[in-house]
């Protein structure tokens, strides 16, 4: 389809790291059906180094390959180094996505960002990265008023 | 790969006997109807005749049909056109939540203009409250305008219960028939319209081609100023490739009529009936009853409709979306919504339209398709009927 490109389409449709680690150390959901999009994130953490991440995502493809490669950079890091990482990086990663698009990957930082919340808080840990983060914060870019029509 | 069409409610393609009846008035018979000389007579014929068929195919008078470059202009016209001829009876119009845009950002230019537009709420299948329509009327409605079936589900309005209602309180009804042309039986008499918008693309002719239809005796402003082309209510050289165009594939649609509609019914409830016994958690949107023929509106539960679209489309399947999340817009549909549906059903949902080239073989393809599809979709997603939508 071409309002994605082959990088996007890849991930699209052969997503990396679906699924839902057992027993992990950290769990984040973001976003909501209602919203049209949700992403759920589950982390496996060694010595403060994110060795496995899986996603389960309910959203278009641009949010589906968007956990997909964030999933796939954030392995092999540390907290640190996860916590720095912006959703630009994953829209680069993704070699671009569309401009009503580039919400899917803030979804995906913010899906991330929760899951280590969530293992931060069950280990009592704290990183200079979560500061000021809210796992329950609202989304605040889901209107827009382009009409498709036909 | 196998390529399946199934948006016919977006567009048709258009049939290769009424390309042959257009092709010569591209090079051949090119000169302008309104010109005197001989070699123009052929185009003045080729108009009336295309006018007379598609006066045919809704039981109008030839000179009730007006020619426009299509649906949307049509039904600009029928509202500015109207609301400004009985500016002096008053300045109110009735419609509903469900119309296509080109009748709901016309309302919106006239609320700005200062005209008052009152959107009838519609029941989960689609369908107005004639009471409640009745009493919107107030003694400063002008015009009532109504779409016949649904675009996004097929709900097939009561239009002859509105019309007597229209006509008891002396207010205008127009009528936005541009889906339900060629697929629903019209009689504009027998009905009691005032005012009809058609479309010539949505029928098999092609685009850029319409017409509004005009009960002899109704006061209307003209839209497009200019020449005195189409009995000097809409300027401009004809269309007339694309008015031939849609004569014949309003011929044709006439003389095909009870064929196409038994056909297609009856391929969309086998695709219907296989989709809902092969996956479950899908739900059919709008009415069983009263629906276009080629219209199965479908939602599936826990995933995401542009995701569904986009697979389909690697798979050389071709429908659309009511999702938010769909190519351009990020709004989920205003019909769906309208008619109660929960915001993450809409996003799963999914406009097959079915349509005279398509066969059973594509639907079992399709039908295929989608169970993958939806089967895939559904690992990825974290929401399932067991987990619940939270």
């Amino acid at each position: 389809m071409a309002m994605y490109n082959t990088k996007v389409m890849e991930h699209f449709t052969n997503p990396h790291n679906v699924g839902e680690i057992e027993n992990a150390d950290g769990i984040g959901t973001y976003g909501s059906p209602v919203c049209g999009d949700m992403m759920q994130i589950s982390i496996k953490v060694e010595d403060d180094v994110i060795v496995d991440a899986k996603f389960k995502t309910f959203g278009c493809g641009s949010a589906i390959a968007s956990s997909s490669m964030a999933t796939e950079m954030i392995i092999g890091k540390t907290i640190d180094e996860a916590l720095s990482m912006t959703n630009k990086q994953i829209v680069d990663e993704l070699g671009g996505l569309p401009p009503v698009k580039i919400h899917c990957s803030v979804l995906a930082d913010h899906a991330i960002k929760s899951a280590i919340y969530d293992y931060a808080e069950k280990n009592g840990k704290t990183y200079a990265g979560l500061e000021g983060f809210d796992p329950n914060a609202e989304e605040d870019d889901h209107h827009h008023d382009i009409e498709e029509e036909e | 790969m196998r390529q399946v069409y199934l948006d016919y409610s977006a567009t048709t393609p258009v049939k290769k006997e009424v390309l042959d009846e257009m092709l010569p008035y591209f090079s051949e018979h090119f000169g302008n109807p309104s010109s005197l000389y001989s070699i123009a007579q052929n185009s003045k014929q080729a108009l009336d005749l295309a006018r007379e068929r598609v006066a045919k195919l809704i039981n109008a008078n030839p000179n009730e049909v007006f020619f426009t470059a299509g649906g949307s202009e049509a039904d600009n016209w029928a509202l500015e056109g109207i609301l400004d001829a009985h500016k002096d009876k008053g300045n109110h119009m009735i419609t509903t939540k469900i119309e296509h845009h080109a009748i709901l950002h016309t309302g919106e230019f006239l609320s700005k203009r200062g005209c008052e537009v009152t959107y009838l709420d519609v029941d989960s299948e689609g369908f107005i409250n004639l009471e409640e329509l009745e009493s919107a009327i107030t003694d400063k409605t002008v015009l009532i305008s109504i779409i016949f079936a649904n675009n996004e589900v097929g709900t097939v309005q009561p239009i002859k219960a509105i019309s007597e209602i229209a006509k008891k309180h002396g207010v205008f009804l127009h009528v936005d028939a541009v889906q339900a042309l060629g697929n629903v039986p019209i009689d504009v008499k027998e009905l009691g319209v005032d005012l009809m918008s058609m479309s010539g693309h949505k029928i098999y002719g092609p685009k850029g081609v319409g017409a509004l239809y005009i009960r002899k005796g109704v006061k209307i402003s003209n839209l497009i100023h200019g020449g005195a082309q189409e009995m000097k209510k809409r300027a401009g050289t004809e269309n007339l490739t694309g008015i031939v165009g849609f004569g014949k594939a309003a011929d044709m649609a006439r003389e095909n009529l009870d064929e196409h509609i038994k056909s297609i019914s009856q391929l969309r409830d086998y695709f219907i009936k296989e989709v809902q016994e092969k996956i479950p958690h899908t739900i059919v949107n709008g009415s069983m009853k009263h629906r276009h023929p080629g219209n199965a509106n479908i939602s599936f539960e826990y995933i995401e409709g542009e995701s569904i679209l986009m697979l389909l489309d690697m798979n050389g399947i071709c429908v659309s979306t009511g999702s938010a999340c769909s190519s351009k817009s990020l709004t989920p549909s205003h019909v769906l919504s309208a008619m109660g549906i929960p915001v993450e059903r809409i996003h799963g949902t999914i406009r097959f339209s079915i349509g005279e080239f398509t066969t059973k073989e594509d639907l079992d393809y399709v039908i295929e398709k989608l169970v993958e599809i939806v089967g895939t979709l559904r690992a990825l997603s974290p929401i399932s009927a067991e987990k619940g939508w939270n």
